[in-house]
């Protein structure tokens, strides 16, 4: 396949498959978050751009974090897609200055499961939205915060 | 310090925990004593292998806490497998480790 035919058929999902089948294209090239979205400052915007606008609330998505996190600054925090065939998390605290805080794509194995530690500025919610079988569904969990991380 | 992996079997399941070295500054902030913004400076990628094989693949921004903590979960893999973080982040630094799943 050449540079022609790739471009040509760019516009089915076909062919960009058999693209990244040919190792032409690495999956992160096509489905990556665009790294924009992490220096947007607007949770609606940054919901689309890991499209979650229209995420399904559904409780296989599940969230883990404290109640309340006395330190914002380490706020622990797990997902677990229990939605079979999930590919991507991703995690965003709603009321952060910069809301989106990691997406997470899963393969040859991986279980859709990650924990980490994040910054929370504020009491916001943690969502979760993750991607299975082309649609998107998302979990959320409040943390309250009485000392926040992203200032100091 | 350097950065610290640890991959065990659970059942079929190996965990995989890692602690990565890093300030993950976010642009944001203002230095307390010169009051002046400190750059942006966090990992923008990270990528878990076990046998070569990529399992996760992260895109980050600087909402991670500083030093970050990672921990994933791979099916069918087995003990003795190998399991390698990268990270890279927004200057072009990078950091990997390797260990055998115990």
């Amino acid at each position: 396949m050449d540079r022609r035919q790739v471009l040509k058929g760019a516009g089915s999902a076909g062919a960009v498959s058999v693209a990244i089948a040919a190792g032409l294209l690495k999956p992160t090239d096509v489905f990556a978050v665009d790294a924009k979205a992490f220096a947007a400052s607007d949770a609606g915007a940054v919901m689309a751009a890991v499209g979650g606008s229209g995420a399904e609330a559904n409780a296989g998505v599940v969230v883990g974090a404290p109640d309340i996190a006395e330190n914002g600054a380490v706020v622990p925090v797990d997902v677990t897609s229990n939605i079979a065939g999930t590919t991507s998390i991703a995690i965003v605290a709603e009321k952060n200055s910069l809301p989106l805080i990691a997406e997470f794509n899963f393969s040859n194995g991986a279980v859709a499961y990650v924990a980490t530690r994040i910054k929370m500025g504020v009491t916001s919610n943690v969502i979760a939205v993750a991607k299975a079988g082309g649609k998107a569904y998302k979990g959320h969990k409040e943390v309250k915060v009485t000392i926040g991380g992203c200032g100091g | 310090m350097a950065m610290k992996l640890r991959a065990s079997m659970s059942g079929d399941t190996a965990d995989i925990k890692c602690l990565m070295n890093h300030p993950m500054e976010t642009g944001l902030r203002k230095d307390a004593a010169s009051g002046k913004v400190v750059p942006a400076h966090f990992i923008t990628n990270v990528t878990c292998t076990v046998g070569g094989k990529t399992v996760v693949d992260a895109q980050w921004g600087g909402g991670i806490s500083k030093n970050p903590y990672l921990a994933l979960k791979v099916k069918g893999a087995k003990s003795g497998d190998t399991v390698t973080v990268n990270w890279v982040d927004n200057k072009g630094e990078k950091e990997a480790i390797s260990a055998n799943i115990g």
